[in-house]
């Protein structure tokens, strides 16, 4: 079969209807000798994405389940960062520079969307290194870079800061958001309400920081973690991992993810970050609340660079709650779904999200309106 | 050359006049547009069709075509899938004052041999020229009256059982727009498929096959299409994701922004429910066509969930084609 | 978010900018994040414009190799199975 590796093999046969199915079975033959259920979290919304879009639930026993984690670096957003993100936009000759989806979460009173509308210079970006040239472009406007992403674009934001300040590029600002996903598992378990025994390791998290960030959490937790990719048959291929774990009695980490993901990760990826970002000792995360040790910064030396330095006269950091209905925080937890929110679907739809889960193509609560529960 | 248009190419005068009859009537020029009267008098005898569209595609060259092949393929199709044969076209212009001439003359050339297809003719016009910033390069509108030949085509008539077919891959117009918005330098020949439909439909009434229902899949693609007929006819479409024909380009555009091409607008493709007897019989002649000879069936119609269109995974698995949300690309016709 | 797609490299220039080919689509992304020398024809992830990594060609087809083992033995035993039942069919050999 194999010549040589074409690179539509690995789109199509990380597809691959036949390998999809053999793997169903597999599964079904390990699921058969649980004494429990199997209840995985799958931390990535690009996983849950590809569960919901695949409709791999449908073709797993039912002694299986999904939990979906908060591994959606824009559903995790607070309220009154999101309002930063507004206010920072409103500022005379500032261009607001942000990714995606961003651009239309609800913060307490409007969207970045609705304030282009308005007239303020507002630019989703495909790529962070779109802020140069745009401060290249307008070297009389401040632009500010507002930030999000777990680790997988975190080393993206450190080049931009490794190219502003050694070409001495003095209009750029950056906003970190940044957010890391072993705090936010621990979060999760810690407190011990949520009934979870695996965990999908992210998979391009796991490419910047290697596996080995998730040897702590299986040991303290006791649970599998197994890194996959986001094609079917990569998650299924994990979950066949997961549930031979569970009747081997082992708690491990492991990479399904082989051609991707290592131990040690990109340590050049690693050291920008570093050089240039340390971990706050508080983060609020939407619906979950303040985790420790769970975001990133700017280190104190490059003060002249962070806009919640530069322009803290408007940006508040007065906590904002959501509006009473949404619970898009007890499903970041894993202890609700979608589909028990009263809202979903009704009043709360991707054209006007309550909370952020509905906003973001990764929120779990999008997924389900998306691809639907049949 | 780098002759520009002025506001008094607008302006009714002499210089309107010149650029009427110099270029327009030299190109669209027919025995009715060229009486030049206030307006167009027509003789039909039967029911007619009658159907407007705007352009406001951005940018207005593009891989495969340009703002005038869209404005006249639109409308013509838009006929074309009421069973209608498209016979007169209005054109009104809206042009941005320093418009390069050459490609006004590109465009208008264009329209043209793009009317030729269809054989349809442009019986009048009107021409505005705005100052700089009021409109961005040139808007056209068009509208279209068509001599229906089969009437009870519609949205209305699908029926459980029907066959759902498409004419050729989807999503090349939303993709080819979408990468040369990126900057995207597309080596595969990624273009858009804006042509005209009328030839297909002709040969499918000629050979006695009258589809249930007919639509050219534009903006939303063909989510929209499917779901506005699902909702319609108070049925369910069933797809078989494994026929859903998508080049391999375009699935490449999808994978780098997350978009899905069903969501992606074509101008050229159509998507059919005609009753599963004449299933074989219509893909057949659709086949003698360039532009439609990739036809294939994707699916059929159900009562599984009435109002929603599902699409069926090789491996067993199923999910909603739901509409698409938002302004996925603006400007994208 | 954390959309990366495999994509092949075509061209380096000077500025570590590497033009990639994903299924016919081109685009120029930064290869300031490799750790390791790039070459033409490699493998890469691609995450919002930047290269993550190489992708490992012989651990991608070992796991394609394994996978078709695994639906030879599938279909092995959806045969073997075929025939048990054919064979514990009451009406065989009427």
């Amino acid at each position: 079969m194999m010549n040589g590796l074409k690179l539509k093999d690995l789109y199509d046969q990380f597809r691959n209807p036949k390998i999809i199915k053999s793997l169903a079975a597999l599964i079904e033959k390990e699921s058969i000798k649980f004494k429990t259920p199997l209840r995985i979290m799958e931390v990535c919304g690009g996983h849950t994405h590809t569960i919901m879009k695949y409709g791999l639930m449908q073709i797993l026993p039912d002694n299986i389940e999904f939990i979906h984690g908060p591994g959606c670096p824009v559903c995790i957003m607070p309220k009154e960062r999101i309002d930063h993100a507004i206010a920072l936009a409103n500022i005379d000759d500032a261009i607001l520079c942000t990714l995606g989806d961003m651009i239309r979460v609800p913060g307490s009173k409007s969207t970045l969307a609705k304030e282009r509308a308005k007239g303020r210079d507002i630019r989703p970006l495909y790529s962070p290194m779109d802020v140069l040239k745009i401060a290249k472009e307008n070297p009389d406007k401040k632009i500010i870079f507002f930030t999000i992403g777990f680790e997988t674009t975190t080393p993206m934001t450190a080049v931009v800061i490794d190219h502003v300040l050694k070409n001495h590029i003095d209009n750029v600002y950056f906003h970190i958001n940044h957010v890391l996903v072993p705090s936010a598992v621990k979060a999760i378990m810690d407190p011990g309400k949520a009934k979870i025994n695996a965990f999908i390791g992210p998979s391009h998290v796991s490419v910047i920081t290697g596996s080995k960030i998730y040897e702590p959490l299986s040991q303290a937790y006791q649970t599998p973690i197994v890194v996959s990719g986001f094609e079917p048959v990569d998650v299924m291929e994990g979950i066949l991992m997961m549930a031979r774990q569970k009747n081997e009695g082992r708690s491990e980490v492991e990479i399904e993810y082989k051609r991707s993901v290592t131990r040690d990760g990109n340590l050049k990826a690693q050291s920008m970050i570093n050089t240039y970002m340390e971990v706050r000792t508080h983060f609020r995360w939407r619906g979950i609340g303040d985790i420790p040790e769970s975001a990133l910064k700017l280190k104190d030396e490059y003060a002249m660079i962070d806009a919640e330095k530069v322009f803290a006269n408007v940006l508040s950091n007065e906590p904002i709650d959501d509006h009473k209905l949404c619970i898009c925080g007890t499903i970041l937890q894993g202890l609700a779904k979608p589909k028990d929110c009263s809202v979903f679907g009704k009043v709360c739809t991707p054209n006007n999200p309550l909370g952020s889960c509905m906003v973001s193509d990764e929120g779990a609560c999008n997924a389900y309106y998306r691809y639907g529960e049949i | 050359m780098d002759k520009r248009l002025l506001l008094s190419h607008g302006g009714g005068g002499e210089e309107s006049n010149q650029l009427i009859r110099e270029l327009f009537f030299k190109h669209f020029g027919n025995e009715i547009l060229l009486r030049d009267e206030d307006a167009a008098v027509l003789d039909i005898k039967n029911k007619i069709a009658f159907t407007t569209d705007s352009f406001t595609v951005s940018p207005i060259f593009f891989s495969g075509g340009n703002i005038g092949k869209l404005s006249i393929a639109g409308t013509v199709n838009d006929l074309a899938m009421m069973g209608a044969k498209p016979l007169y076209i209005s054109c009104g212009f809206i042009i941005e004052e320093g418009l390069l001439y050459s490609e006004l003359e590109m465009i208008v050339k264009t329209m043209a041999e793009e009317l030729s297809i269809s054989g349809a003719k442009i019986v009048c016009g009107d021409t505005k020229v705005v100052p700089k910033g009021s409109v961005d390069k040139i808007f056209i509108n068009t509208s279209g009256i068509g001599e229906v030949q089969v009437s009870d085509i519609s949205a209305h008539n699908l029926e459980e059982g029907d066959a759902i077919i498409v004419s050729r891959d989807i999503g090349r117009h939303g993709a080819t727009i979408l990468a040369q918005r990126e900057g995207i330098d597309i080596a595969s020949g990624l273009s858009t498929d804006c042509a005209t439909l009328w030839p297909m439909v002709e040969c499918l009434l000629d050979q006695n096959i009258i589809p249930n229902a007919m639509r050219d899949a534009t903006r939303g693609g063909l989510a929209a299409v499917l779901n506005e007929w699902a909702m319609t006819s108070n049925i369910c479409i069933e797809l078989e994701e494994q026929s859903i024909p998508i080049s391999d380009d375009v699935q490449g555009l999808c994978e780098i922004f997350g978009f899905e091409a069903s969501d992606f607008a074509n101008e050229g493709t159509f998507v059919l429910a005609v009753k599963s007897e004449y299933a074989q019989k219509t893909i057949e002649l659709l086949h003698t066509f360039e532009n439609s000879k990739t036809a294939t069936i994707i699916g059929k119609v159900t009562t599984r969930k009435k109002q929603k269109v599902i699409i069926n995974t090789a491996w067993g698995s199923s999910r909603y084609l739901n509409l698409p949300k938002g302004e996925l690309l603006p400007r994208i016709c | 978010m954390c959309l990366s797609i495999p994509s092949k490299v075509i061209k380096i220039d000077e500025n570590n900018i590497a033009t990639v080919d994903t299924m016919g689509i081109q685009r120029e992304v930064s290869l300031d994040l490799m750790p390791d020398q790039v070459e033409i024809n490699d493998y890469i992830l691609i995450h919002v414009g930047f290269a993550m990594n190489k992708i490992n060609k012989s651990e991608a087809l070992a796991s394609l190799e394994l996978y078709q083992e695994m639906i030879e033995n599938m279909e092995e035993e959806e045969r073997r199975q075929a025939i048990e039942e054919s064979d514990n069919c009451p009406s065989n050999g009427v």
